[in-house]
């Protein structure tokens, strides 16, 4: 009952989910320790999104369990704005609010959630832009800004909540590749810093280069999974080879 | 492009700008429909009966009905307000997370938007009492107060749906990302989703707005001293002339047009504003 650091910092055990009757997630089992990067890979479809969503309970499941720092997540009395202060979220889409400049969507979240002091979440905020290579874009609203920019704020605006884990959903695939790299060079010196980070990506050098553990999921389940190294010389299961014969 | 087909096909739509009407703006155009109109009254007047002319008497008569139409502007203001008041209450139910009070409002807001407006006002008119006792203290019910009732109804109704709809508009992923944030519902609306919708639906709600006050003349029906009965009771005070007709009518009109013209042009200068900022 009682989580140490020692213990994963998110666990996944045979989570099932479907909408409707259409199963998304099989019997989904992992473990992200602190300060791990894992990264999960495989077709379009295969319930990656779904998966990572699950963790912060924007979806929920029918079977399994979901420990984040030994909290249940699939449990009807789960406290979700408590776990969603811990577990942070970055979107394909960026998901910026429109109608509110690039610090403010910042430090927004700081001030009404966590009741932050304004000026000192204004002053973590512009720090969070420097870090993230921002500076001199604190007024300029979402619109005025490249997608790749947006998603730099928007992971500056998920840093903000302080959170212990950051789940990346497809975050560099809606960018142009120009901006790709400068977005994956900022997880990459979350990655460095110790950030504990769960990423879906398509990004496989990226993925090869950051990951601690690499999982393939195909249909709802897992279906190979290992340290970069061994999984991407030595796949074993035919549809992960034949999966990343298409995408390397 | 041509389109190979012999099927009968319709072509795209081209955009058109307004049509011009030999060249002239809508405004011009209806003032000259107007002198058209009117101008009968003038040549009757040049024949030299020695009565007043007609222009002189509306020019008589003009500060009253100036008077009602100021009114209908107070009943349009007031019941636009208060439509407003109970339209946002009833959009914010349509959203609720509550399956029963989702309902409810649903129900109440397509009961409300399905109805003639005339029928409401007459229900307004006679189903409320002319005063309510409150233990000791009386409050009277005037005509005028019943008739800003009756019009708040559907003004609330179609409020009710564009708040809705302005909400459901927004992309799901300002939810998510507001809720993956820690934001409380409440907060994500007020904070996050409503400020949105506001532009989006600046628009509609002026348009509601200019309806609403062309509708304010239903309540001459129902007896409200608007511009509408104290024409018709000027027009009586005169002897009912035929020849007086068009002209009063016609100013009447010409008040109207003025006031709403300028906020069609202003609401639809928003709208391609937004369009534009989208
Ligand atoms: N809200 C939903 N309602 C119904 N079905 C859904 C919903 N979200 C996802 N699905 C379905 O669940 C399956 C898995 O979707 P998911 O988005 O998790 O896949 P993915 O692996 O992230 O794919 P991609 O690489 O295209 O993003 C798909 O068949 C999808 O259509
Ligand atoms: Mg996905």
């Amino acid at each position: 009952m009682s989580w140490t650091p020692a213990d994963p910092m998110v666990s996944l055990r045979d989570v099932h989910k479907s909408f409707g009757t259409l199963k998304v997630l099989n019997g989904v089992s992992l473990d992200v320790m602190k300060g791990d990067v894992i990264c999960i890979i495989g077709p379009s479809g295969s319930g990656k999104s779904t998966l990572i969503r699950c963790i912060n309970a924007l979806n929920d499941i029918q079977k399994g369990s979901i420990l984040v720092e030994g909290q249940e997540v699939n449990d009807p009395n789960l406290n979700k704005l408590e776990l969603r202060k811990k577990v942070g979220m970055v979107f394909q889409q960026y998901n910026l609010f429109p109608h509110k400049t690039a610090l403010q969507n910042v430090m927004m979240a700081p001030v009404r959630v966590l009741k932050h002091d304004k000026a000192k979440a204004e002053a973590a905020a512009r720090a969070l832009m420097k870090k993230v290579r921002l500076e001199g874009k604190e007024d300029a609203y979402p619109g005025e800004l490249s997608g790749g920019q947006q998603q730099r704020v928007a992971i500056a605006r998920s840093l903000a909540m302080q959170p212990d884990v950051i789940l990346f959903d497809e975050v560099t695939a809606a960018l142009d590749p120009e901006t790709v790299g400068e977005v994956l060079q900022t997880i990459k010196d979350l990655a460095e810093e110790g950030m504990t980070c769960i990423l879906v990506t398509h990004e496989m050098a990226f993925a090869r280069e950051v990951a601690d553990h690499i999982y393939f999921t195909d249909r709802g389940v897992i279906v190979e999974h290992g340290p970069p190294a061994t999984f991407f010389k030595n796949a074993q299961d035919p549809r992960t080879k034949e999966f990343l014969s298409q995408v390397l | 492009m041509r389109y190979k087909t012999d099927l009968p096909v319709m072509m795209p739509i081209t955009p058109r700008e307004p049509t011009p009407f030999i060249g002239l703006k809508p405004w011009q155009i209806l003032l000259i429909a107007l002198l058209a109109f009117v101008g009968p009254s003038f040549a009757f007047a040049q024949t030299g009966i020695p009565i007043l002319t007609p222009f002189a008497i509306l020019f008589d008569w003009a500060p009253l009905l100036l008077k009602g139409f100021i009114f209908n502007l107070v009943i349009s203001v007031s019941a636009m307000a208060l439509g407003t008041a109970l339209g946002a209450l009833l959009g914010l139910g349509q959203i609720s997370l509550s399956r029963v009070t989702r309902g409810f409002a649903w129900f109440v807001t397509q009961f409300f938007r399905n109805a003639p407006w005339l029928v409401l006002l007459f229900f307004a008119m006679f189903l409320l009492p002319f005063e309510l006792n409150l233990f000791v203290l009386k409050i009277p019910f005037p005509d005028w107060f019943k008739a800003i009732l009756g019009l708040s109804l559907p003004v609330m109704a179609n409020v009710s749906e564009i708040v809705r709809g302005a909400v459901k508009s927004l992309p799901s992923g300002q939810w998510e990302a507001a809720e993956s944030l820690a934001y409380t519902r409440r907060q994500t609306l007020w904070l996050i989703i409503l400020p949105q919708c506001v532009k989006r639906m600046l628009p509609p709600w002026m348009n509601l707005y200019s309806i609403l006050t062309m509708a304010t003349v239903l309540a001459s029906i129902v007896g409200v001293s608007e511009v509408m009965t104290l024409t018709g009771q000027a027009l009586a005070a005169e002897g009912g002339r035929p020849e007086l007709l068009a002209p009063f009518y016609g100013f009447v009109l010409l008040l109207f047009f003025a006031y709403c013209y300028p906020i069609a042009r202003f609401t639809v200068r928003l709208e391609r504003k937004f369009a534009v900022i989208d």
